[in-house]
């Protein structure tokens, strides 16, 4: 460690130094407004930090954290992710009965996790970004806590996020314990030889705690429920942040290792993204919360991005990249809506809260369908884009039986997003109408520019492809 | 430039009229009319301008428009008309001005968000009449289906939701499976020649293998038959027709169906030719299915839009058995029968839309001898209905006749129970006028006729399928380079077409026919066989 190698670490240097400035300040002088200023400050520097210390050359910070060009990308993603999220909590914490600047301290401190995880290249760091995520995540999901909700979701992410956990070190263990390392990069090339009992076993305990935080089949039951009772910003945070970057450390370690047809750890994934595609969209049927049936749709979600993951050919990262800063961009634009209509006390959450939102607040009804028609995959949005690059993907290298699940998972899908695009048009019912906030101009503005993205992509996607093309060749 | 205006000036006309509603009403009707109107005008200043020339003997496209969109992966932005795109671009500009004419009175609320999302489907069509990139084509054809589910949804009658629901994921299922065919297509073409292109053109000399080709190609059929509709594919059509508000029927029976049977005419036959030959037995056989199938149900239903529908289903039927025929004759016919069921079927739609206005009711119990009270939209319905059973001096009559002549030529066998499905449609046709507007009078209506509004859509209406009985020659020369073209490249059914005529085609020079022999004529002596 030099002198060096901490200016390229600066980017999590200073979202540290955010979190510790936002405490400091917020223990002499309180107010929303400060800690959101220099949470989205930080977020900001952070975010200008990124090119500066970016090298063609991969650094190597210690044996726990590797700095490239993929994972600068996705920090990148990360900080724009939290940017939304922090604007979005601004309006949604008016009128709290809670202190709201340990709020913008917590989340910061969730984005440190996250950014270590995007750039861990170690058992240790992995686990330490991790749970840095995990903690924060259980008191931000418990924020309201004067609402019972937000206190039962919390402990239902509390219990099995500790037992993934769990698995996690096992898994860890296991693999330590044969192969006599806990560096990914090293462990990338002695996996392909080495496929023992207890190496495979290990992985595979392994993947199955990644699995929990993915939301993936098996371990998927607890997201609806924490989604629906975490505070809304905290869910847009989860569902992307969150979900996030465990993909991108899973692809970027194991991407080759699980598109490989032949090996055991193809079957296993193969099971996830085609058990998650089909319990997303059927749970996703059956709700009646709007928070729930996107909790669905991101499960169902990360089984499409699974798809590319297994498809492995030439087409396979510029997909995920694009899938996941699609899926980053509509997936905010959704929950930010839900964010902007609510506040701690009162969520706008019901199909019944939504009715005649159209006719009622036209331009968050205007944002939340281009956010639904992306996220069924419609084209004009980029969320049809990314469902093509995925298509493709699969496609190239002949996946087809994956191919078709796809499409079949994506007819089900468009039951639940046009049941409640068509909601959002329907007559206002007089009787069940809920008062909605008022909006603050930042979130207005942070609104408007998701959907300007979502349709721009659509309509002109080349320099998003032209990204994916660039990580394709630092993979 | 002038295609991308096409499909332009309807979504802009869209936006013009959501905003102008605000204002008033009317504002919306009349932007919207207008939009129609002018694209209509550059749509006629080609097909009877000074390029028709070329629209008789061109090879290739008539106008076309090439920019790249997303190099990446091989996308362009490619728009190009002939002569088939060009008559299916008018008729649905024809339509689409029906359309708004006859929802004057008919939507009251949310008019604007109505025509905006009316004006978005008519460009989402046009779109897929014009792209000639096959991700375009799906982009386009993905894109006029969500304002057609608005429209069902939100306009539409008792069980809308459900009927669009229905609607919508019928059609993105067959949809995706094309982007599936699509993407599969993509791929072999890259591998083989090493050029990854989307493009329609560069495609269509793609050598695949016999399996391949046929997978590919029930792809594709999968997305047109559950449009068109093809037995067993239909079940989402009685009730989306059903529930739609009259403009939603008038273009999803008129335009939105038409796109199935475009789909197979552009791409199907001509990027699989083998495969389709193969196929066509199977194919014709629905078609035929589909014909009897229709006329059967049609004549079961009590609720005048649910009957409508299924004789749509029974005329697309014709329309999937000329389609594979394979031979020029019967592709003649196809187009015909095309427009002529657009024109009688949208104008049926809306005679049962102007009657559930007048007496709230689709249910033919109710109704009976209204000739007495409302004799204007009798005489309308009665012209429509012998339309749609192929009165000869009717459009459709040519149509249906040159399909059956076709399929004769092609397999006899299939082209007999075909016919029988004409004398189906004449029942259904007169039991319908005879329930509605003669009969036994139920109820005591004391309705209003017709008005001017009503009267001059009617009229527009009939006159076209009038003419296009009388004199068919001049759709047949748009469309003929086209059909010719496309008919060398079925070399196997066409030979096997000519020896069951004992290679005399010309036997059959009847009037409608005589541009299409005399076209083939001049052929022959070119390509002695």
């Amino acid at each position: 460690m030099n002198p060096g190698d901490l200016f390229i670490l600066s980017p999590l240097v200073l979202i540290a130094a955010g979190a510790v400035l936002i405490m400091l300040v917020a223990a002499f002088y309180r107010s929303r407004l400060v800690a959101a200023l220099l949470s989205l400050g930080t977020l900001a520097a952070a975010f200008c930090a990124l090119p500066a210390v970016y090298s063609p050359k991969v650094a190597h910070v210690t044996a726990l954290i590797v700095i490239d060009g993929y994972g600068l990308t996705f920090v990148g993603l990360v900080l724009g992710g939290t940017f939304a999220v922090a604007v979005l909590s601004y309006g949604y914490l008016e009128g709290t009965n809670e202190q709201p600047e340990e709020f913008y301290v917590l989340l910061m401190t969730a984005c440190l996790g996250a950014a270590v995880v995007a750039c861990s290249s170690h058992f240790a760091s992995f686990f330490f970004g991790l749970e840095i995520l995990n903690v924060s995540l259980y008191a931000l999901i418990a924020y309201a806590r004067r609402r019972s909700r937000g206190l039962e979701a919390a402990l239902k992410y509390l219990a099995p996020a500790a037992t993934a956990d769990a698995f996690l070190l096992f898994g860890m263990a296991l693999v330590y314990c044969k192969l006599g390392t806990m560096s990914f990069f090293k462990l990338q090339d002695l996996l392909v030889h080495q496929d023992g009992p207890i190496v495979s076993a290990g992985m595979a305990i392994f993947f199955l705690g990644i699995a929990f935080k993915l939301a993936l089949v098996p371990s998927y039951m607890w997201a609806p429920d924490v989604y629906e009772g975490a505070p809304a910003p905290v869910t847009a945070f989860m569902a992307t942040v969150s979900k996030g970057v465990m993909f991108v450390f899973l692809f970027r370690y194991f991407g080759e290792l699980g598109s490989n047809s032949g090996n055991n750890l193809f079957i296993l994934f193969s099971i996830m993204a085609v058990g998650s595609m089909f319990a997303g969209n059927l749970l996703g049927l059956l709700q009646r919360n709007v928070k729930r049936m996107l909790a669905c749709s991101s499960i169902a979600h990360f089984g499409y991005v699974l798809v590319a993951f297994l498809s492995g050919g030439s087409l396979a990262s510029a997909a995920v990249t694009i899938y996941l800063t699609v899926y980053f961009l509509m997936t905010l634009g959704a929950f930010g809506v839900i964010a902007v209509l609510s506040r701690t006390d009162r969520e706008a959450e019901t199909f019944a809260d939504f009715q005649g939102l159209a006719w009622r607040r036209p331009w968050p009804a205007l944002v939340l369908t281009t956010m639904l028609l992306s996220l069924a995959g419609i084209p004009v949005t980029a969320g049809f884009l990314a469902k093509l690059y995925i298509l493709a993907a699969g496609a190239e290298v002949g996946r087809w039986a994956l191919v078709v699940l796809l499409i079949v998972n994506s007819v089900i899908g468009l039951f639940y997003y046009f049941r409640l695009i068509v909601t959002l048009y329907l007559p206002v019912d007089v009787q069940t109408r809920a008062e909605f906030p008022y909006i603050p101009a930042a979130a207005r503005v942070l609104l408007a520019l998701l959907t300007l993205f979502v349709l721009f992509l659509g309509l002109y996607p080349g320099p998003l492809v032209d990204v994916g093309n660039i990580i394709k060749a630092t993979v | 430039m002038t295609l991308v205006w096409f499909v332009l000036i309807p979504v802009l006309g869209g936006f013009a009229a959501w905003a102008l509603s605000s204002l008033h009403h009317r504002w919306a009707r009349w932007v919207s009319l207008l939009a129609l109107a002018v694209d209509g005008a550059l749509v006629g200043d080609l097909l009877t301008g000074g390029r028709t020339g070329s629209l008789v003997s061109g090879q290739g496209w008539l106008l076309d428009v090439h920019v790249a969109w997303i190099p990446q992966l091989g996308i362009s932005f490619h728009l190009a008309v002939d002569g088939l795109s060009l008559v299916l671009v008018a008729l649905t500009l024809f339509l689409g001005i029906m359309a708004v004419a006859s929802s004057w009175a008919e939507i009251s609320e949310r008019v604007g968000f109505f025509h905006f999302n009316l004006m978005l489907v008519l460009a989402g069509i046009i779109g897929v009449f014009l792209a000639v990139d096959l991700i375009l084509f799906y982009f386009f054809w993905e894109v006029m289906l969500i304002p057609m589910y608005f429209l069902i949804g939100l306009w539409g009658h008792e069980n809308r939701l459900f009927a669009a629901m229905k609607f919508i994921i019928f059609t993105q299922a067959g949809g995706l499976l094309m982007l599936a065919a699509i993407l599969g297509l993509y791929f072999i073409h890259g591998r083989e020649t090493g050029v990854y292109t989307f493009d329609y053109v560069q495609l269509l000399g793609s050598s695949l293998s016999p399996t391949a080709a046929l997978w590919l190609m029930a792809g594709f059929f999968a997305a047109f038959a559950v449009k068109l509709p093809a037995i067993p594919f239909h079940t989402w059509l009685p009730d989306a027709h059903t529930e739609a508000p009259t403009a939603g029927s008038v273009v999803l029976a008129g335009l939105l169906l038409k796109t199935g049977a475009y789909g197979i005419l552009r791409f199907v036959l001509p990027l699989f030719p083998q495969a389709s030959a193969e196929f066509a037995p199977i194919a014709m056989g629905l078609g035929v299915v589909g014909i009897i199938y229709g006329s059967v149900l049609a004549f079961a239903q009590t609720d005048l839009k649910r009957l409508v529908a299924y004789t749509s289903v029974s005329h697309m039927g014709f329309v999937l058995l000329g389609s594979f025929a394979g031979n020029q004759i019967a592709l003649q016919g196809v187009i015909m029968q095309i427009v002529c069921h657009g024109l009688s079927t949208g104008g049926l739609f809306i005679l049962v839309g102007a009657l559930q206005e007048r007496i709230h009711s689709r249910d033919v119990a109710v109704m009976g001898g209204l000739w007495t009270s409302v004799p204007r939209m009798g005489g309308v319905g009665l012209v429509l209905a012998l339309a749609s059973l192929g009165l000869p001096g009717l459009g459709n009559f040519v149509g249906e006749f040159l399909v059956l002549l076709g399929t004769f030529q092609a397999n006899w066998k299939l082209a007999l129970p075909a016919t029988a499905g004409v004398i189906l449609g004449a029942i259904y046709s007169l039991w319908f006028m005879w329930r509605a507007f003669f009969g036994p009078q139920e109820t005591r209506w004391t309705i209003s006729d017709l008005s001017l509004r009503e009267g001059a859509v009617f009229g527009a209406i009939i006159l076209g399928l009038i003419w296009l009985g009388l004199k068919p020659q001049p759709l047949f020369e748009v469309t003929t380079s086209w059909s010719a073209r496309f008919g060398e490249k079925t070399p196997r059914v066409e030979a096997k077409a000519v020896e069951r005529s004992g290679g005399n085609k010309h036997r059959f020079v009847l009037g409608p026919t005589a541009a299409i022999s005399r076209t083939q004529g001049s052929q022959d002596s070119n390509e002695p066989r």
